[in-house]
């Protein structure tokens, strides 16, 4: 579960995130959507911490914790926070110097200390998963971009994270390859891993998400089940958004 | 055998133990201690506080823009007059290790800057520290970028010791000077001097390529392609 309340986060004079609420119940995928800007990017990364909130809380399962300006978040409380989630990142962003298995294995060694068989065998069970056993010895470069996403997914969940964020899985590739990362990203929300995501996607989005959020200029604008956002938004900044990328879609499917 | 040859052969064995007992430990010694002055000043331009950072910048501007030669007549005929008194070798020694560091904190800060930020990003939302991520993940791929800058530092460095015959330390270069002046013949000998250089930078330049194949495994990755 993540519950993210009245988080607010500027750079500089400029206000991103203006008093967000949401919520991702326990084995659910909600999708964060919205206009390039609108800091759906910086939500998520305020869940990790990769950003620090000025304002607000963020609660996952059994660990909540408050913001205030100027305050750094204390190092053990961010370290609890990461480990509880796990980050699928646009542009991947797989350690070039390791193997697929080497990414997996990563955070099992280093950050939980695991020994390296035990490691090891985690990591080819969640190869297996995404459907890359075959490449575990393959160096990143030598990987189409559907690969690695489904490499980089595997690495995030090696530490059994409680939720995975994605910041747009599927927008650095092309339909078919990001078809790859959608069916993986399907049967991880089957099995009930709670999913917060950022996508462009409305593939993405209307397959796995029970619920979406709106949101536009750091504010929540609308939210719903997916259905009810994708059939019958009410407010028109969302009609207008939704309307535009499903254009888009059709446009990238017809191509 | 032909005069020069004969020559050649008759003064090699003193000018390869000026070679072997002055040039390759100065070149080692002041390249490893230049290395490890040049990390620590690059960190702390990229992570220090401010005056500290600008105290390291300072450092880079003076031994950039001075010629190293000038450094060493400051360190060994200077410092004296200032009632510091450092033997030639010594004095060499801090002379080049200054000069490597200052010259490797640029090479350094580079590597480790062009690294980029979504491989931090990603080392800590697995969880990893900044020091985690920095040895588990952004050194290993600055190091990668770091061979040929800094290989070329140090093979410039071996040429470079040559200066130090100026502050009196008997290397390679001053032990071939030595000879020329009882032999009065400084073209056989200067070339074999130049010839006992050229074999020790070629050792390098093969360890370089050598250091760069084993660094090629991972198939070449994106952004650090040479
Ligand atoms: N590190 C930063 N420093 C300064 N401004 C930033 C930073 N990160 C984001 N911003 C600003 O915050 C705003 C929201 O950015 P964010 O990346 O969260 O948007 P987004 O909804 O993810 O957009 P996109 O769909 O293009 O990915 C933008 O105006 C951006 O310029
Ligand atoms: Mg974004």
């Amino acid at each position: 579960m993540i519950r993210l309340t009245g988080i607010e986060k500027r750079f500089g004079l400029n206000k991103v995130l203006k008093g967000v609420d949401v919520v991702v119940p326990a084995g659910s995928v909600t999708a964060l959507i919205g206009p390039s800007g609108s800091g759906k990017s910086t939500l998520l990364r305020c869940v990790n911490l990769l950003e620090a909130p000025d304002a607000g809380e963020v609660e996952i399962d059994d660990v909540r914790l408050s913001f205030r300006a100027g305050e750094r978040p204390r190092k053990d409380a961010v370290r609890t926070l990461r480990l509880k989630t796990g980050m699928v990142f646009q542009s991947f962003q797989l350690f070039p110097h390791r193997t697929a298995l080497g990414n997996v294995m990563e955070g099992l060694v280093t950050v939980l200390g695991w020994r390296p068989d035990r490691a090891r065998d985690r990591a080819m069970a969640l190869l297996d998963k995404v459907g890359m056993a075959h490449k575990a010895e393959a160096w990143p470069s030598t990987l189409s971009g559907g690969q690695q996403q489904r490499v980089a997914i595997a690495r995030a969940l090696a530490p059994s994270p409680r939720v995975l964020l994605c910041d747009e899985p599927t927008s650095a590739l092309d339909p078919k390859l990001a078809a790859e990362v959608v069916d993986v990203l399907r049967t991880l929300a089957h099995e009930g891993v709670t999913m917060l995501m950022a996508t462009h996607d409305l593939r993405l989005a209307s397959t796995i998400a029970r619920n979406v959020v709106f949101l536009d200029d750091g504010l929540v604008v609308e939210e719903g089940t997916a259905r009810a956002m994708f059939t019958a938004p009410r407010d028109s900044r969302t009609r207008s958004f939704i309307a535009h990328i499903t254009e888009t879609a059709v446009h990238a499917w017809t191509d | 055998m032909p005069h020069w040859l004969e020559l050649m052969a008759a003064s090699f064995g003193s000018l390869m133990v000026a070679g072997l007992v002055f040039t390759v430990p100065l070149t080692i010694l002041s390249f490893a201690g230049g290395l490890a002055l040049g990390s620590l000043a690059a960190m702390v331009r990229l992570f220090g506080p401010r005056p500290l950072a600008s105290l390291v910048r300072f450092y880079v501007w003076i031994i950039r823009g001075t010629p190293l030669l000038v450094q060493l007549f400051v360190i060994f005929y200077g410092l004296p007059s200032a009632g510091i008194l450092i033997d030639a070798f010594p004095a060499a020694l801090i002379g080049f290790t200054l000069n490597v560091g200052a010259y490797t904190s640029e090479v350094v800060r580079a590597v480790i800057a062009s690294v980029p930020n979504g491989q931090w990003e990603a080392s800590y939302s697995i969880g990893m520290s900044w020091s985690q991520a920095m040895r588990r993940t952004v050194l290993p791929q600055a190091a990668r970028v770091a061979v040929p800058p800094l290989s070329n530092s140090f093979i410039s460095l071996v040429k470079d010791t040559s200066l130090a015959a100026a502050i009196t330390v008997p290397e390679l270069f001053q032990a071939a000077q030595r000879i020329v002046a009882v032999t009065y013949e400084p073209l056989i000998l200067y070339v074999e001097a130049a010839l006992i250089y050229l074999a020790f930078s070629s050792v390098l330049s093969i360890l370089q390529a050598r250091l760069e194949r084993s660094f090629g495994r991972s198939g070449g990755f994106a952004g650090a392609r040479p």
